[in-house]
């Protein structure tokens, strides 16, 4: 089966320092996928590239076998890939329900044609619907900058899911979040990941939210890879061991 | 309830201005025509500031360029009601090219760009002598009455009194066009790009076609103001459309609240006459009201938008806020 995500020896430098070096993985449809590694090991700068933030010194990336290397977010986003930010990002003016309307608006007709479509563009039912999941029912109409966190951490995830994204790329999803609202999170999307195939890539710290939530895993050390196997694999893997204990 | 409040709030407002200029002499009409044409301009402000969160210090100048264009169109045999849509149009195009800086740059960097914009078309009215009349004004090139005011199915607005009816319909037009336009998706995506434009474009929102799109239907408001600004005066020089206007404009918006729709109403009325108001009701034995009006004024828009940021349609909010 074709990957629907790929990456071939995708490099990027900062003078000296190889924040990602020779970095080469696959993922397949349907799957949950950990990355994980120490601070500083170049989960993030892999983010980036992958997501057209920044550009990769070398190396190629493709979605669904089209290659999509430095391609940018914009492209990215019409090509319906999902992604959550690290830190919190919605759109704090506007509703909690606008918030997830905003996140699939641009999918529906031209540019044109939005300016003269109804203000809920044919999105209310699957708004309420998002909300319901997320259990951010309670809260549409509220501003989005006055949730509590946990709260808005849950509204940046129903936004990307808004567009029915064939895969979502989720940076952290479990930090700073209370243990209550992690389980929540992780029931929340393996019932995505069941019920639409949604495909995850997961960046996290949170090494039981990983290992509950992932199929598979691939660890970075210094920008490179370390390991990349099944949760038990992982676990019982020496290499990976030393590189988190320092044992 | 509170939909039917406010309906019928704005009816009696309305209702209001229409009866307000038979209580009044030329004066008022002209300061009330005025008015409704600077809410038409910090509408369009407040949608490119306020809604889309682009800063621009050239309002001023696209009102300009809406006056000077119907002028000159008008002084070349155009009709004047088709005089005005082009006006907008060029107004438009010029946001347009306005917006491809704040593509680049943001916040006082593009407060600055847009600034030297607004210098540049100040300089070219001026210096442009034989198509404009330049600090000499428009009655050099279209005679000593100047931009004539028009009629409407034959009916001449000459009097200050129907043109006033004329501006105040114009606003309502544009009201409605700016609340249907922040009603459709784009006011979601506009709002989108001032909250957080790297999440709007993780989420398929052109943020490149918003913030010209930002620049240009604020640049085109102005200039639709300015199509009427100049049958208002009719005789004007580039002075009104320099930047101590555009931050005059930049004022009434963030007065009446940036980012609220009523905001420029309200912004404008209390720019425009509030000055007049103090003038007439400072206590003469301080002195002539005239040499310190303005520093009454100033004091006061130093009070309130140190004590409620968010302008005068913020206060509610605020006030219960500290009532919880």
């Amino acid at each position: 089966m074709t990957p629907i995500l790929s990456a071939a020896n995708v490099s990027k430098h900062y003078g000296a320092i190889r924040a990602v070096d020779d970095v080469s993985f696959t993922v397949a449809p349907g799957e949950i996928f950990g990355v994980i590694g120490p601070n500083g090991s170049g989960k993030t700068t892999l983010f980036n590239c992958v997501l057209g933030q920044i550009r990769p010194d070398g190396g190629r990336v493709a979605f669904q076998d089209r290659d999509i290397t430095g391609a940018g977010p914009l492209a990215l986003s019409r090509l319906g890939i999902g992604r959550t930010f690290q830190s919190l990002q919605v759109f704090g003016g506007l509703t909690v329900r606008d918030n997830v309307i905003a996140a699939a608006q641009e999918h529906r007709g031209t540019l044109w044609s939005r300016l003269f479509a109804a203000p809920e563009i044919g999105l209310g039912a699957k708004a309420d619907e998002t909300l319901a999941l997320f259990e951010l029912a309670p809260h549409a109409g509220k501003l989005a900058g006055g949730l509590s966190y946990g709260q808005q951490k849950l509204l940046d995830m129903a936004m990307a899911f808004m567009a029915d994204p064939a895969l979502v790329m989720l940076d952290e999803p479990a930090a700073g979040v209370n243990p209550r609202l992690i389980e929540m999170i992780r029931q929340l999307l393996q019932r995505l990941n069941r019920e639409r195939g949604t495909t995850f890539v997961v960046i996290e710290h949170n090494m039981d939210f990983v290992m509950a939530l992932c199929q598979r895993i691939m660890v970075l050390a210094e920008g490179r890879v370390l390991a990349v196997g099944t949760p038990a694999e992982i676990r019982s893997n020496p290499a990976v061991l030393e590189a988190y204990l320092g044992a | 309830m509170r939909t039917a409040l406010r309906i019928a709030a704005l009816v009696a407002i309305l209702a209001a201005l229409i009866v307000a200029p038979q209580y009044l002499r030329n004066y008022g009409i002209y300061l009330l025509s005025l008015w409704s044409l600077f809410a038409i301009a910090a509408m369009g402000l407040n949608l490119t500031l306020g809604y889309a969160g682009q800063m621009s210090l050239a309002q001023a100048a696209f009102l300009g360029i809406g006056a000077y264009a119907v002028a000159l169109l008008v002084k070349a045999g155009v009709p004047f009601w088709v005089g005005v849509p082009l006006a907008t149009l060029v107004a438009f195009a010029v946001g347009l090219l306005l917006g491809f800086p704040a593509l680049r740059v943001q916040h006082h960097y593009l407060a600055f760009a847009t600034l030297g914009f607004n210098v540049l078309v100040y300089l070219a009215i001026r210096n442009e002598d034989w198509l404009t009349g330049g600090s000499m004004g428009i009655g050099q090139v279209m005679g000593f009455a100047g931009m004539p005011r028009p009629s409407i199915f034959g009916y001449s607005l000459r009097r200050g009194i129907d043109f006033y009816y004329l501006c105040l319909a114009m606003l309502c037009l544009s009201t409605l066009l700016v609340w249907l336009l922040l009603r459709s998706p784009w006011g979601r995506a506009f709002a989108a790009l001032r909250d957080n434009p790297v999440r709007a474009e993780s989420l398929a929102i052109d943020i490149r076609a918003y913030t010209l799109l930002a620049f240009a239907i604020g640049a085109g408001l102005a200039g639709f103001a300015g199509a009427f600004y100049a049958p208002l005066v009719q005789l004007f020089d580039p002075s009104p459309f320099g930047l101590l206007e555009s931050l005059s404009l930049l004022l009434m918006v963030v007065v009446g609240g940036s980012g609220r729709f009523w905001g420029p109403h309200i912004g404008a009325a209390l720019v425009l006459l509030l000055p007049h108001w103090l003038q007439a009701l400072l206590p003469a034995w301080l002195g002539p009201p005239d040499q310190w009006y303005l520093f009454v004024f100033g004091i006061a828009v130093l009070v309130l938008l140190t004590w409620c940021p968010g302008g005068l349609l913020a206060i509610p909010d605020r006030l219960r806020a500290r009532a919880q």
